[in-house]
């Protein structure tokens, strides 16, 4: 999915900021561009490739990392024990079965969150192949295999080549296909020098020949990195997954007392609880939902920023975005579209507007830069101006715009055409004899102080040379901008916005696209005290970058966003990588973060209210023998005390594989308040995970009584 | 006037006082921990006891001080029992056995007092008042000092300063608990409480037996017994004696002070960390969870099924005539509630599902409000569990009041909640399996392991009540639940302490629009469910086999 889809995808929503996360459970009808990652759809096939996996997790060394669901497995090994010592006792291997179900489920769910960056750490993979580096030692140049090189090796590539490993161009400029990280099939510029001289290891060189200094050892190289990414294996805990596992260990704890110390209570009221029974009772009751789905979630999380092109390069990251208050983002290609674009032609009291839109564009054909180009675009819509051809006017002398003269135009019918920069024009003007009118400093300075650019357009003709007005080069704020910030204000993010241009000229586009403040005249050390100010206040900061420059400040930044396209300095210092190199998706980024947490937050609520509803089946089931009183308990009127524990277990086992797409797709997030966000996922999460066990295991009791024998 | 007519119009009284002390009286309390001044008796205390007043301590200091300061305070009064036959004015009692002066000790030094003894047969004028009534005071000082720490940890920023502990020991003995509760003595003597030094009086009863009726300064330790949530009474009947608590309007004065500490802290929280809403939404929670309570007491014990009942108009076993149900469920529900443990009915009479809730509410961890500093601190801790819940709900690594709950806050507040389960589980489970439950019940059934668990639930949850058919002095016992009394005491406290020093670390985030407003009533009812869920089914399948299948038979 292109940021262009995207955004119409968005658009169709109510509201901008849903973004993919709506658009991805919504938009998929529609026929979508061709993709490296698979999309993020939750396919009821990958539980049965990843069931093997799921078998092999069974390793005890692996369970224990997650000590609930290691509770359910010595319990599903405890019963099973029990039931070969009274091996015609069904219920003991019912329930045993649907224990182990339960780890296999659990285990499952996170097979098939890492089936799915398998199958794009694969097609990575592929990229990898073992390189042969021509290495150049004194000037002469040796084939070395790839995984020797060393840091601050030179490399020549030429067209064809493979580039062996991570590094920067020192010599030379090429363009690479960068397909096989970036999915893009587009090829790119790489020069030495600059903020384009990054080249990835795996990348291929398509045209001309650059020398390319080594910058990463192999087995480190972004590749690499991110291979080990997208497969999980580099996945360590973050901090708040090691908070909430904490709390689900207390939790098992208690729950764990709570069913331990029942049988000599139980022995005093003259009921024997059997081993199998108390085993069934501890598994309902300690979170197993949320114990089964965490990893699942976490890694999805990393998923959803993969298939969106952005790599993480550690879960903390995503974490953090969640938590961000502030958004640093870079005024072009960002708030505004990049290009300054004509918006207006001004002419002067002597001219009329209609000869100056005339003059603009012919004088403009020439100019192929997208300025140049908005001012042919603007007399057409605005004033009816087919664009005309060059070959249309005979005899016609082009001048091509060149930074040198800063001035475009044509010689035609014995009149010569000029537009271009104030001075340019003015000089111009001056020098053929000419006259600068009056207004034109005046209109030319207003446009300057509400933050546009005025070009000036002049002609030489019989009548002399003369000033016809100025067009209004204006940077245009991107559609929809004003909305998103105002979004972001309510999730409680405030918006920064960055740019080189004068404090004037910021301010007028910070004030049209409504962001929240600006850093106007920015150099990179005002971006590192903005962000260290921000921090001092307690806030978490998000920012984008790709120049060596922006460096130390994408490492400050609690979130900083690297382009692809950016120099390795900048990747290093960054914590994700976008490999599309779309600045806007920053805010997407956050609202992952958010979703991430959200989705665990839930999940943990709906495990601990799925309780309520376990007791009422089991309590009865286990004691209405002794005390007949506690029958009123079972309120869902399950059948058989049997059945009541055995739907209870049923549940607990299928409630996870139902939950599997919910962990795997995230909780849809919508950019609103706290406090509407937390009514809502109460409501649903909360009141649900009351509701759901009761009508859930009352359906299962209603099946199993149908079996003879149970019911 | 009909007697639930009365009863709801209690409950307002009760209710509107409390409305109107506990914003003056919280805004005194801040401000008593707060003043950088020292009082000129304070500055001798110190000076006695060779503390520097100025110097601020990190926790793990004040922990010190707490803990030395308290196992003092046992030595001292196990010391005090077992010699008491020597020191003047001991009525001619003798000294109290090894294992029941280690519980009685352990018992009020933990602000428990759970009493295996009848204090007017076993306890001299010295013992009760210069030991007992002694610890009443600094017991209570030293659960709101631990309170306010925790208070201070979400307050302070970036400082490892969590405050004096002698100082706010002694600041809450002398400038809170010793002023009110001189005023309540008088109004309790001038209720008809009795107030001497004297000796035993025999009388002659109509029926023309004898009968020892005990002296002793009672008034002054009815005061503090309610006002800090001691509830060890200095007759065995405790504020059901009519020496204790004479009339109706001297019980409802005993639930006032019961329930005016407790419910005041929270504003003083607020008005502490800079913003009051956010103590009204833990008030509303203990409000809320102690309401509830109320109600259902109330409503079980006048609708009590059976002859008699019907004709006493509820049921009126083992509750004073001149309290009648209403009063008396409202004095059960208030003392197990703060962690008081006072009585002015038998517990054990209660019908099942009345001694369920009741039992539930010392289950809950006394928070709703609790005891005089426990209540707030263990409030708080719940609450930090519900933001972490519902932090996450709304998509931030959650914070409460501008402090990150993190791994190694969530992993203080678990090990404190997990520690009232473990003894009151482990407790019950050990004297059920090793026969020492079934040897000291008085009644069969699910009644009778209900006075287990209510025994070891008191306990560990520092109440102190009990259900009076349980027979306690036994060494076992004893020995049982002095452990269970320490330990839930103080365990928690390493905890609470230990989080407020990681909280006072850190530095604030600020609010935006995207924090979780603690301060809403959305809040206070997540939190409410968040304690019924949480802590409610941990004693689910225990409840079920005590006053559930006692109370649904």
């Amino acid at each position: 999915m292109t940021p262009d889809t995207q955004q119409t995808d968005t658009e169709k929503q109510d509201s901008m900021s849903t973004s993919c996360l709506a658009s991805r459970q919504d938009a998929p009808t529609g026929p979508q561009p061709e993709r490296r990652v698979a999309g993020g759809l939750f396919d009821s096939r990958q539980l049965v490739t990843a069931l093997p996996d799921a078998v092999r997790k069974l390793d005890p060394r692996v369970m224990i990392k997650s000590p609930v669901m290691f509770v359910v497995l010595v319990g599903s090994v405890l019963t099973t024990v029990f039931s070969c010592t009274d091996p015609g006792d069904w219920f003991g291997w019912t329930v045993s079965a649907w224990l182990w179900l339960t780890v296999i489920f659990a285990n499952l769910a996170e097979a098939v969150a890492e089936g799915r960056g398998k199958a794009q750490a694969d097609t990575l993979r592929k990229a990898k192949t073992d390189t042969v580096a021509r290495r150049l030692a004194q000037d002469r140049e040796e084939r070395v295999p790839g995984t020797e090189l060393k840091i601050g090796d030179l490399v020549v590539c030429e067209a064809g080549d493979v580039i062996p490993g991570d590094g920067d161009v020192v010599e030379g400029v090429a363009s690479v296909d960068e397909s096989a990280i970036t999915g893009e099939s587009a090829p790119v510029i790489r020069e030495s020098g600059g903020d384009r001289s990054a080249v990835t290891g795996g990348t291929k060189v398509l045209s001309d020949r650059i020398v390319v200094r080594i910058t990463t050892r192999p087995g480190e190289t972004f590749l690499d990195r991110m291979i080990g990414l997208v497969e999980g294996a580099a996945r360590q805990k973050t901090p708040n997954e090691i908070a909430l596992n904490m709390l689900l260990a207390s939790l098992t704890i208690v729950f764990l007392l709570a069913v331990a110390t029942l049988p000599p209570f139980a022995d005093y009221a003259g009921s024997r609880l059997g081993m199998v029974v108390l085993v069934a009772l501890l598994v309902c009751l300690i979170p197993t939902t949320i114990g089964a789905l965490l990893s699942a979630i976490g890694i999805a999380g990393m998923d959803s920023l993969v298939q969106r092109n952005v790599l993480a390069m550690s879960g903390r990251a995503v974490e953090a975005a969640g938590d961000v208050s502030t958004l640093l983002l870079d005024k072009t290609g960002t708030i505004t579209l990049g290009n300054r674009q004509a918006t207006e032609f001004l002419a002067v009291r002597d001219a009329t507007e209609a000869e100056l839109a005339d003059a603009a564009q012919l004088s403009s054909l020439a100019d192929e830069t997208p300025e140049g180009r908005s001012v042919v675009v603007l007399a057409k819509e605005k004033y009816g101006l087919r664009e005309r051809h060059h070959g249309e006017l005979a005899g016609a002398e082009w001048i091509g715009f060149t930074a040198q003269t800063r001035m475009s135009g044509v010689d035609v019918d014995g009149r010569r055409i000029r537009k271009g920069a104030t001075a340019s024009v003015v000089a111009w003007v001056e020098e053929q004899g000419g006259t600068v009118a009056e207004d034109v400093a005046g209109i030319a300075g207003r446009l300057s102080a509400a933050g546009g650019t005025p070009l000036l357009v002049a002609v030489q003709d019989g009548a002399g040379a003369r000033v016809l007005g100025v067009i209004h080069l204006k940077d245009v704020v991107k559609d929809g901008m004003r909305e998103r910030f105002e979004q972001l204000r309510r999730m409680g993010i405030k918006t920064v916005m960055i740019t080189g241009d004068n404090p004037l000229t910021a301010e007028a586009i910070a004030e049209e696209a409504g962001v929240d403040g600006f850093l106007a005249e920015a150099t990179p050390e005002d971006k590192m005290a903005l962000i260290k100010r921000e921090q001092a206040g307690g806030k978490l900061v998000a920012m984008t970058g790709d120049g060596t420059n922006d460096a130390p400040a994408l490492a400050q930044a609690d979130v900083g966003v690297a382009m692809n396209t950016g120099t390795s300095a900048a990747k290093e210092a960054g914590n994700m990588v976008d490999l599309d190199s779309d600045p806007t998706k920053l805010i997407e980024i956050v609202e992952i973060g958010k979703q991430l947490l959200i989705t665990r937050g839930a999940l943990t609520t709906f495990s601990i209210a799925n309780d309520v509803a376990k007791y009422f089946a089991i309590i009865p089931a286990l004691f209405a023998a002794v005390y007949p009183g506690l029958d009123k308990l079972n309120i869902m009127r399950l059948s058989s005390p049997d059945s009541a524990i055995l739907s209870a277990v049923i549940f607990n086992a299928l409630i996870i594989v139902a939950l599997v797409p919910l962990a795997l797709k995230g909780v849809r997030y919508r950019p609103v308040s706290a406090d509407r966000l937390l009514r809502r996922n109460l409501g649903i999460y909360g009141l649900g995970g009351l509701v759901a066990p009761f009508i859930g295991i009352k359906l299962i009791d209603l099946l199993l009584s149908l079996i003879p024998g149970i019911g | 006037m009909s007697s639930v007519l009365a009863d709801v119009l209690v409950v307002i009284a009760l209710v509107g006082a409390l409305v109107l002390v506990h914003r003056p009286f919280g805004d005194y309390m801040a401000a008593v921990y707060q003043s950088p001044k020292h009082l000129r008796v304070e500055r001798w205390i110190y000076r006695a006891v060779g503390a520097n007043p100025d110097a601020g301590m990190r926790w793990p200091a004040y922990l010190r001080g707490v803990l030395a300061f308290s196992a003092v305070g046992v030595l001292f009064l196990y010391g005090m029992q077992r010699v008491q036959d020597k020191l003047p004015l001991s009525l001619g009692f003798r000294p109290i056995p090894a294992d029941q002066a280690f519980d009685t000790a352990a018992s009020f030094v933990s602000n428990t007092n759970w009493q295996s003894y009848s204090g007017e047969t076993a306890m001299g004028h010295v013992t009760q008042t210069m030991g007992l009534a002694v610890q009443n005071f600094v017991s209570a000082a030293v659960g709101i000092a631990v309170a306010v720490t925790l208070i201070r940890g979400f307050a302070r920023s970036r400082t490892g300063d969590l405050g004096n502990f002698w100082v706010d020991l002694v600041r809450g003995t002398v400038r809170i608990l010793i002023p009110v509760s001189v005023v309540a003595a008088v109004i309790l003597i001038a209720c008809g409480a009795i107030q001497n030094f004297g000796d035993i009086h025999t009388v002659t009863t109509l029926t023309g037996d004898k009968q020892a009726i005990s002296p002793g300064a009672v008034a002054s330790q009815e005061a503090i017994k309610d006002l800090g949530t001691n509830g060890g009474g200095f007759f065995n009947a405790n504020s059901a004696h009519p020496f204790e608590n004479p009339d109706g309007f001297s019980n409802l004065l005993e639930i006032f002070l019961l329930l005016v500490i407790p419910l005041s802290l929270p504003r003083t929280f607020g008005k502490m960390v800079g913003n009051v809403r956010q103590g009204y939404a833990i008030v509303g929670a203990m409000a809320a969870i102690w309401f509830l309570a109320v109600i259902a007491v109330t409503w079980i014990e006048y609708a009590h099924p059976g002859t008699a009942a019907q004709l006493a108009g509820g049921a009126m076993e083992g509750k004073e005539t001149r309290f009648g149900e209403g009063n008396s469920a409202l004095f059960a529900v208030s003392t197990t509630m703060t962690s008081t443990g006072a009585v002015d009915a038998a517990h054990d009479s209660f019908s099942g599902l009345s001694g369920g809730v009741l039992l539930l509410g010392m289950m809950l961890g006394e928070i709703a409000p609790g005891g005089v500093g426990s209540g707030l601190y263990g409030m708080l801790i719940m609450a930090i569990v519900a933001v972490f819940i519902a932090g996450l709900m709304v998509g931030r690594t959650p914070e409460y009041l501008g402090k990150k709950i993190g791994g190694r806050e969530i992993k203080l507040a678990a090990c404190f909640i997990l520690v009232t389960p473990a003894l009151v589980l482990v407790g019950t489970a050990l004297a059920m399996a090793l026969g020492k439950g079934r040897s000291s019940m008085t009644n069969i059934g699910a009644h009778g392991f209900s006075e287990v668990l209510y025994a070891y639930t008191s306990a560990s949850g520092n109440n102190g009540s009990a259900f009076a058919g349980f027979a306690a002095d036994t060494v076992y016992h004893n020995t049982m639940l002095g452990l269970c009394m320490l330990l839930g005491r103080f365990l928690p406290m390493v905890f609470v302490l230990a989080l407020a020093g990681s909280l006072a670390r850190q530095a604030p985030i600020p609010v935006t629009a995207g924090t979780l407003r603690t301060e809403k009533p959305l809040f206070t009812g997540l939190l409410v469910g968040a304690i019924l869920i949480i802590t409610g089914l941990t004693f689910f399948p225990a409840l079920a086999l005590g006053p559930l299948a006692e109370g649904l038979a």
